[in-house]
């Protein structure tokens, strides 16, 4: 069975940049469809830069491409991904009478694919 | 002012300065770029941040069409008439977005709402919508950035990342700037960074606190038991917010020994579960504080003009966001009036989308159906969302080619100082096109809508948007 993470979707200022170049732009585009993973969690799952996972919550399924995050950065267990497409398909619809899906900090499971299926 | 023809021959030989310009990329709202503009393109843009600078130098003139309806060029008059139709036809229209846009613009925008009987939200429901929940729960302690900048000792970042969201926030307001009562700077400030990650932000800070995921409320709690002087079980503390007792009575005797405490909170608060109860205890915490000392609490905004889009629907409406127009009068309930639950509950059967994306940043269920209904889109540049519009308007940049006014994000109004003109429309322009038109159309639906009550929405019979 995949083991269970928190995967935490934050801003990052590359993001920032690529709003503004434009979001079907390469610097948009690459810095939303990349998973950062703690340096333990990759050792775990046998994961090198640039290999694909899929990434599956209560809602939704992805698959996209690991990196390391930097040294210390993330805890074990948890997952950064910038704002985009790729966190929004993970993402419940119910705001809990709060007008805000539940957009951090929810549980997600992660396994190693050698490839993506499309 | 935004609709001057370029003439490329005069105005690419022209080389300008523009002083204090003004960046309406996040809600730091800095006035005090210079600019370098040569002809229709921005070629520097002196003291911005990283993402100043990438917002000035790619905003130049777009080279598509002003209109699109359904992906087919248009003239802007035909687009007018279209999104007026749209509007009027629909039973439950949806406006969203607006806090990339001005001030004057939101305003004309809530007039519209208000003649169709729009639900009208703004992308602070999914950003700082709990914390306007809290604030109406808990109140405010509060002020403005140049008293944090010439008062703050003790700077608390909770659930923000400013290094990387709103990166002159500290050097601008908040950390390093040598003001009045912090002679020194940096020197006389204590910063403190809680997250539950260690990000840019953190290697800033005096003190890092790295939080268990899920557990600021918990966090918060302790520290308000703390302020009170209650005794807390050590395992308990541990347990429930993953770091010591120790380190958080270690931070109470500094808050309290400070002279002027500021907590900076972000989304890592209000998109976790808990959202609106997390903010409720931080602005509580706040309040307690202030038995002891001076303390305040902002909210980190993102967009240039989201705080203005707040101030705009509060003085149209009454409320901040999510309030519903239909039946002629404002009603305001997060989670139902919401843009999000609207759109995920299959409600809404036409929309308007001013300066906002949420075909990208909404679940899936609140996608699909905004992709199955017809909307209406404004953005200078292309999105997932203007892909997928009914009519999408290309408009003028606010701040670049368009005059007006922005709320930074402590409230207060800044002027913005335009840099060349665009030979798109501004969206005020063509709000003020779609008002007038819908007003047309109910006008002459009237007579039938005298016969037939179903006809008649009863916010039609108001007159809210008339211009006071």
């Amino acid at each position: 069975m995949s083991k269970t993470y928190i995967i935490i979707p934050g801003r990052t200022s590359k993001q920032g940049v690529g709003i503004n170049e434009g979001k079907f732009e390469e610097t948009y585009q690459s810095e939303i469809s990349v998973l950062q993973v703690s340096f333990e969690d990759m050792e775990e799952l046998g994961l090198e830069a640039g290999d694909w996972v899929r990434v599956t919550s209560e809602y939704g399924q992805i698959e996209i491409q690991t990196k390391a995050a930097k040294k210390d950065e993330l805890p074990a267990g948890l997952l950064f991904i910038a704002y985009g497409d790729y966190s929004s398909r993970l993402m419940g619809a119910d705001t809990h009478g709060s007008g805000m899906p539940t957009s951090k900090g929810f549980d997600v499971t992660m396994e190693k694919i050698t490839t993506p299926s499309e | 002012m935004a609709t001057v023809t370029p003439d490329a021959s005069q105005q690419e030989l022209e080389l300008k300065i523009v002083e204090d310009a003004t960046c309406t990329f996040c809600g730091c709202v800095c006035d005090d770029i210079e600019l370098t503009v040569k002809g229709h393109e921005i070629t520097k843009a002196k003291r911005a941040c990283v993402l100043g600078t990438a917002w000035f130098l790619n905003h130049s003139v777009d080279d598509r069409p002003s209109c699109l309806i359904k992906g087919q060029p248009a003239s802007v008059e035909d687009g007018i008439e279209r999104a007026a139709q749209i509007l009027t036809k629909a039973r439950y229209p949806l406006m969203y977005g607006l806090s990339d846009t001005t001030t004057e613009s939101q305003r004309v925008a809530v007039s519209i709402a208000d003649w169709v009987g729009a639900n009208v939200d703004t992308t602070t429901s999914v950003c700082h919508g709990p914390s306007g929940m809290a604030f109406q729960g808990v109140g405010e302690v509060t002020c403005s950035l140049g008293e944090v900048r010439n008062r703050g000792d003790m700077i608390i970042f909770w659930g923000a990342n400013p290094a990387e969201s709103h990166p002159r926030h500290f050097t601008r307001y908040s950390l390093m700037p040598k003001g009045m009562f912090v002679p020194n700077g940096r020197k006389d400030r204590t910063c403190v960074v809680l997250d539950v990650r260690k990000t840019k932000s953190a290697n800033t800070a005096d003190i890092f606190i790295q939080l268990k995921p899920r557990s600021d409320f918990e966090a918060l709690w302790t520290l308000r038991a703390l302020c009170a002087g209650v005794e807390l079980e050590a395992d308990q503390v541990l347990a429930d917010t993953g770091v010591e007792l120790a380190v958080w009575q270690d931070l109470m005797d500094r808050m309290k020994k400070s002279r002027f405490g500021v907590f900076f909170f972000g989304m890592g608060l209000t998109m976790t579960r808990g959202k609106h109860a997390n903010t409720e205890a931080l602005l509580a915490l706040t309040r307690d504080m202030n038995q002891h000392t001076r303390f305040v609490c902002k909210p980190n905004r993102g967009h240039g003009n989201v705080t203005g889009a707040d101030n705009v629907v509060a003085w149209r409406t009454g409320y901040p966001f999510g309030v519903n127009l239909a039946r002629g009068y404002p009603r305001f309930n997060p989670g139902e009036y919401t843009a999000s639950d609207v759109l995920a509950r299959q409600e809404a059967d036409a929309a308007i989308i001013i300066a906002s994306d949420p075909m990208a940043n909404f679940s899936e269920p609140a996608r699909q159906h905004l992709k199955s209904i017809p909307y209406i889109a404004f953005d200078p540049k292309e999105t997932p969302t203007t892909k997928d519009a009914e009519v999408a308007f290309t408009v003028a940049t606010y701040g670049i080619n368009v005059p007006g006014t922005v709320y930074r994000m402590d409230d207060v109004p800044i002027s913005l100082r335009p840099a060349f003109d665009c030979h798109h429309p501004s969206d005020l322009e063509i709000l003020q096109g779609i008002e007038k038109r819908v007003q047309e159309l109910i006008a002459l639906e009237a007579p039938q809508a005298e016969k037939d009550p179903s006809l008649r929405p009863s916010t039609r019979l108001t007159n809210g948007g008339k211009a006071e």
